[in-house]
């Protein structure tokens, strides 16, 4: 249950609980209680919503940021992790294998804004040596949301 | 001036159009109508087959094909077939690649019919069978199934339904509109008198990967003593969603097979080359795919039913294809009354019961190839409509 469960919310997080009961074919209870429990040991980390901010508010800009960092020796990645990802300004941070080390969301109200913010703080962490700015120019997909026009439903209404 | 009645055969001018175009064109000229009308998946064919479509393009395997289909795919329909339904055919001389499954029961009626012959054909049931016996000059004979038996057919009925004329037995299940299935025991009771007749089955299987109960659906070519007086009819379209690509197959015996491969040779030449293709790709990698599919269908199949059922209208739990069949007779309309109200009011399309046979009234088709945000906005729409209509 669990499994489908999570496959279920992660498609759509407004699912009611009885329409996943219904969906599984469990009671309202059994999947109120799975939901609890896995917010509790921290699987589900949170329900949010996926917007086209391009819609709403176009001055906003994303950026990729590119980190190479020195690990520490006893701490490896952690430290430096944990600094970058208490930002803000910072929607993402992955420990990435290949060219890099720290792959990093940001987010600003402007490239200056974003620039400013790799350069005075990104930049001047001390384990990091180098970065690279990568500006996000459109959006086409997020969190498996086409975010494009999609396709219309072409098939023929009354075929039987 | 002339005069097209003259020019036109008198078995097609008879042939009843459907009654219901208008409501159907009505549907079509609202650009929000939530519809649950189509009878197809919305799934894309899986990648893999596509890409295999596409691969034997840049290939140029662009030329007809034998007129059976290609060797490799009979081949994979034969092992298919074994492992699914434990019927063995041999590749090459008991398969018949056709185009969809109606390609298949079209040659396959031709094949057998004298005129006069009768061809039984339960109702509700698809739209094809009975104008295809018309046009053979056969004479469709109805089995009603009933809601209280889940819409199986029973023996009584077929015992009933037999007489010195009768030449078919038309079996589709699982069953479109009904989603009813027919059950290794409901097979056997119907088996015990088909057995020793020269009766010939025409068992359509096209949904036969979409069953929902315990057990896998059974076919009625894997009863003992069947599978010499039954044609076996299968294809692509639905569970492996690939309706466009017109792809289907008939299993049987040779003496009928070799038949019915005339008129597919004569009228059709062969299956589309590009699909058998696709196809072969279809039968040897993707059964984790329909796997997939099949759990989707699942939990809208029980998204809807939950709904109707919410909503009033008692909805009996399809075990197999992808429809629901609620009963509407609570609302005190009848079927096309209860879609053209629903549509003019809520603007949302369901198949009045009556569009697969006179049995479907007090009954409509709702088809769940649909997200389930599609069918849960449906179902809203049409709960509000129910209550409204008791103010």
């Amino acid at each position: 249950m669990k499994k489908e469960l999570l496959k279920l919310l992660s498609t759509n997080a407004r699912y009611t609980v009885e329409q996943l009961a219904v969906m599984m074919a469990a009671t309202p209870e059994a999947v109120a209680a799975e939901i609890d429990a896995l917010e509790k040991e921290g699987v589900i980390c949170g329900y949010k919503t996926v917007i086209d901010w391009e819609k709403v508010d176009s001055t906003s800009v994303s950026a990729i940021i590119e980190l190479n960092v020195v690990p520490k020796a006893d701490l490896g990645f952690e430290e430096v992790a944990e600094k970058v990802a208490s930002y803000p300004e910072v929607e993402a941070v992955y420990l990435m294998s290949g060219g890099y080390d720290l792959n990093v969301v940001v987010k600003g109200k402007n490239l200056q804004d974003v620039s400013r913010f790799v350069a005075r703080e990104l930049a001047t962490i001390d384990s990091v040596t180098s970065t690279a700015t990568h500006f996000v120019m459109r959006r086409y997909k997020e969190m498996d949301v086409k975010l494009i026009e999609t396709e219309k439903d072409d098939r023929g209404t009354f075929l039987l | 001036m002339i005069d097209y009645s003259k020019i036109l055969s008198d078995t097609v001018q008879n042939i009843k159009p459907s009654g219901i175009r208008k409501f159907f064109d009505i549907a079509a000229t609202m650009d929000d109508v939530i519809s649950l009308g189509v009878g197809e998946p919305d799934f894309q064919t899986p990648w893999s087959v596509r890409k295999a479509g596409i691969t034997s393009l840049e290939k140029g395997k662009t030329k007809y094909t034998s007129n059976s289909g290609l060797n490799e795919l009979r081949q994979e329909i034969s092992k298919y077939t074994a492992l699914k339904c434990g019927v063995e055919y041999d590749p090459l001389s008991e398969i018949l690649i056709s185009v969809g499954g109606s390609e298949a029961i079209d040659a396959t009626l031709r094949a057998i019919i004298t005129p006069g012959d009768e061809v039984i054909i339960p109702q509700p049931s698809y739209v094809c069978y009975e104008p295809i016996t018309e046009l053979c000059g056969g004479v469709p004979v109805i089995i009603e199934t009933l809601a209280e038996n889940d819409f199986k057919v029973t023996p009584e009925q077929l015992k009933n339904a037999i007489s010195n004329k009768t030449k078919a037995l038309i079996l589709p299940y699982p069953c479109n509109p009904t989603g009813a299935i027919m059950e290794k025991a409901d097979l056997e009771a119907l088996a015990k008198i088909l057995r020793d007749t020269n009766i010939l089955v025409i068992s359509d299987e096209i949904y036969s990967e979409l069953t929902f109960g315990e057990n896998a659906h059974t076919s009625i070519a894997s009863i003992e003593g069947m599978r010499e007086r039954t044609i076996l009819i299968n294809g692509f379209s639905k569970a492996f969603s690939m309706t466009g690509w017109r792809l289907g197959y008939a299993c049987g015996p040779k003496e009928i097979i070799s038949q019915i491969t005339k008129i597919h040779q004569f009228a059709i030449m062969c299956a589309p080359t590009t699909a058998q293709y696709a196809a072969i790709e279809a039968l040897k990698n993707c059964s984790e795919t329909v796997a997939d599919m099949k759990a989707e269908y699942n939990r809208r199949r029980r998204l809807i039913v939950d709904g109707f059922n919410k909503a009033g209208l008692t909805c009996r739990e399809p075990k197999g294809a992808f429809y629901a069949f609620p009963c509407i007779k609570s609302t005190g309309l009848t079927s096309e009354e209860f879609c053209e109200k629903l549509l003019e009011a809520k603007h949302v399309a369901v198949v009045p019961g009556t569009a697969f046979g006179k049995g479907g009234e007090g009954f409509v088709r709702a088809s769940y190839c649909y997200s389930t945000e599609h069918i849960v906005e449906a179902l809203k729409r049409i709960d509000e409509f129910v209550k409204e209509l008791k103010k």
